[in-house]
């Protein structure tokens, strides 16, 4: 069954990163609706109803972050769109952003408009440079239709909305290094709490989402959080784009509403593993989300059922691994991303992250030691909740869960010198 | 950063100098324009211009993998090497090809100043790997006959 595209429904259109395409084809109703008919208030409360969830890879009710922003009018408020797609495997912020940029600029201002914030910053990764010019032509043309700038629409609701180029580094992905970089540092995460809506940029509140998160909202807006409750499952509501990559025939983006079965993705509509083979191990939510095996292609691909099955839904990349590929290679490199990734602000990531290379490539180059598997068990203990952001826990994720699941993978490398 | 120094209520936000350090990032890429590189004298003079230490520009700077504090080739190109690009097989071939078309390894330039070749992870091109990045354009799924193509026409630019 194909369900009706929601986020990608103007992707394939010919010049669908125009403001012409989109007023076409019903854009910025949503927004006449959010300041005609509706208070912000009233706004946050739609998407609390809604139950949609960050898309960016921590799944926070957007609702709720929107309802920890200060409500009181003194205080200067800002929103940022998170731009900074990095995540291996995810591959979904950059078509939207590409194709329709218009899409997520309508959820900005909504949400600016819900938030009580007259500035809003995009940080796009330094590397997405299409992006960059799709971004600020899609800003200009907003200004000059009176979707941004003062008195929007004739609300008297100002929201000025400007880009920041980031310049290639991972971790400005995480918010507050993200926050960080756009005041023109270097990207180090920032303990939390505070939170960036209690202290944000320029130590202001800040509400901080991703790109496929705001381009729900204008949807949510024009046809109600009943409407958009009612896809997905209960805790998962909405749709999302999958991104599927690896050993498949069609790679690409997949727009399915949550809780669509990982088989059907992969099969129905990533047209399967090349060549006829069997899955192997399938990573569901970009590098930092932990491995699943064939055995859990039937998981639903919602946050409470990829939780239960001990991983997590990310940022939706579906990377696909298949029968013959050497887990202890894959895992190799993916270590090698997170150990050149680290920003090297605390130890537990900066040290441990090139330890589980070592070690890792130990094993792969047939050097390894019966003792590495406790080594590199260790090794994650050392950096799961001693690390300043998340990325320690992302980087320990890939090993752990390849350990669990191919244990005797590693034991054979260990033994015979070789891959299995 | 201490928590009980809470955000400022009144003051005008960004100041003029949050605003002003805001602007680093931009200034280093307009910088580095003009020698394909940060030179430590074009360092120098965007902490001048934006009235910041030495020390602060060249700390952000090192910070990210698009400036670059080495001079590089007019032409750096960078092939993606990530998980789905390594398991869509193709990725390494593309680099080898390179490296026997252009005469160099990894992280070398070619000795008419031309091309520099970098390996590089995740272009969030996941979906249409091999995926080369030259400069600011994308080039996506890429073929031998593609890159000649396309290293011949900057050759000649």
């Amino acid at each position: 069954m194909m369900a009706e595209k929601i986020l990608l429904r103007n992707v394939e259109i010919p010049n669908s990163e125009r403001i012409d395409v989109y007023l076409q084809r019903g854009g910025y109703l949503a927004l006449h609706k959010a300041l005609r008919e509706h208070t912000p208030g009233e706004l946050i409360a739609m998407v609390k109803r809604s139950g949609l969830r960050g898309r960016g890879g921590a799944a926070f009710p957007a609702g709720l972050k929107w309802g920890f922003m200060p409500q009181d009018s003194q205080v200067t408020r800002y929103v940022c769109v998170n731009t900074d797609e990095g995540e291996p495997g995810t591959f979904k912020d950059r078509l939207l952003v590409e194709r329709d940029p218009h899409s997520i600029i309508e959820g900005v201002i909504i949400a600016a408009y819900a938030v009580g914030a007259h500035r809003a910053y995009v940080y796009i990764r330094g590397e997405f440079f299409t992006g960059v010019k799709r971004w600020m032509k899609a800003i200009d043309d907003a200004y000059a239709r009176g979707f941004l700038g003062r008195d929007i629409l004739g609300s008297g609701f100002d929201l000025d909305l400007t880009v920041h180029r980031g310049a290639g580094a991972y971790i400005c992905g995480e918010e507050t290094a993200m926050l960080e970089s756009l005041e023109g540092k270097r990207g180090e995460p920032r303990l939390k709490p505070p939170y960036p809506a209690q202290i944000g940029l320029y130590r202001q509140p800040t509400l901080v989402h991703n790109v496929e998160t705001l381009a729900n909202v204008p949807h949510i807006v024009l046809r109600g959080p009943e409407w958009y409750a009612q896809i997905g499952t209960p805790e998962s509501t909405g749709p999302k784009i999958f991104c599927v990559s690896g050993h498949v025939n069609k790679p690409g983006n997949y727009e399915l509403p949550l809780g669509t079965p990982l088989r059907e993705i992969i099969y129905d509509h990533a047209g399967g593993v090349r060549n006829g083979k069997r899955v192997k191990a399938v990573i569901p939510g970009g590098a930092s989300t932990p491995m699943l095996t064939a055995d859990h292609l039937d998981i639903p691909m919602s946050f409470e059922a990829l939780a239960a099955a001990g991983s997590m839904l990310g940022t939706g990349g579906i990377i696909v691994m298949d029968e013959d590929t050497c887990i202890v290679n894959a895992t190799l490199r993916l270590a090698q991303f997170f150990a050149h990734e680290s920003c090297g602000k605390c130890t537990p990531c900066r040290v441990g992250t090139q330890q589980l290379v070592s070690t890792l490539q130990c094993i792969e180059d047939g050097r390894g030691q019966a003792e590495d598997i406790d080594r590199l068990t260790s090794l994650c203990a050392g950096i799961i909740g001693h690390t300043f952001c998340p990325m320690g826990d992302a980087a320990v994720n890939p090993v752990l869960s390849s350990l669990k699941h191919f244990r005797e993978e590693y034991e054979y490398h260990i033994r015979q010198r070789r891959c299995l | 950063m201490a928590f009980a120094e809470s955000r400022d209520q009144s003051a005008r936000s960004p100041t003029e100098a949050q605003a002003r350090r805001s602007m680093l990032l931009t200034a280093l890429y307009i910088a580095q324009q003009q020698h394909g590189y940060l030179s430590d004298e074009a360092l120098r003079r965007v902490a001048e211009r934006l009235n910041l230490s030495l020390t602060e520009v060249y700390s952000t700077a090192s910070f990210y993998t698009l400036f670059h504090m080495q001079p590089v080739g007019r032409y750096v190109l960078q092939v993606c090497e990530g998980l789905s690009c390594h398991l869509a097989d193709g990725a390494e071939r593309l680099v080898d090809y390179i490296e026997r078309k252009l005469g160099i390894r990894v992280g070398e330039t070619t000795p008419d100043g031309l091309f520099t070749l970098q390996t590089v992870q995740c272009l969030a091109s996941c979906g249409t790997s091999p995926t080369l990045r030259v400069n600011d354009e994308l080039y996506e799924n890429m073929t031998p006959e593609k890159v000649d193509r396309l290293l011949d026409q900057l050759a000649m630019r």
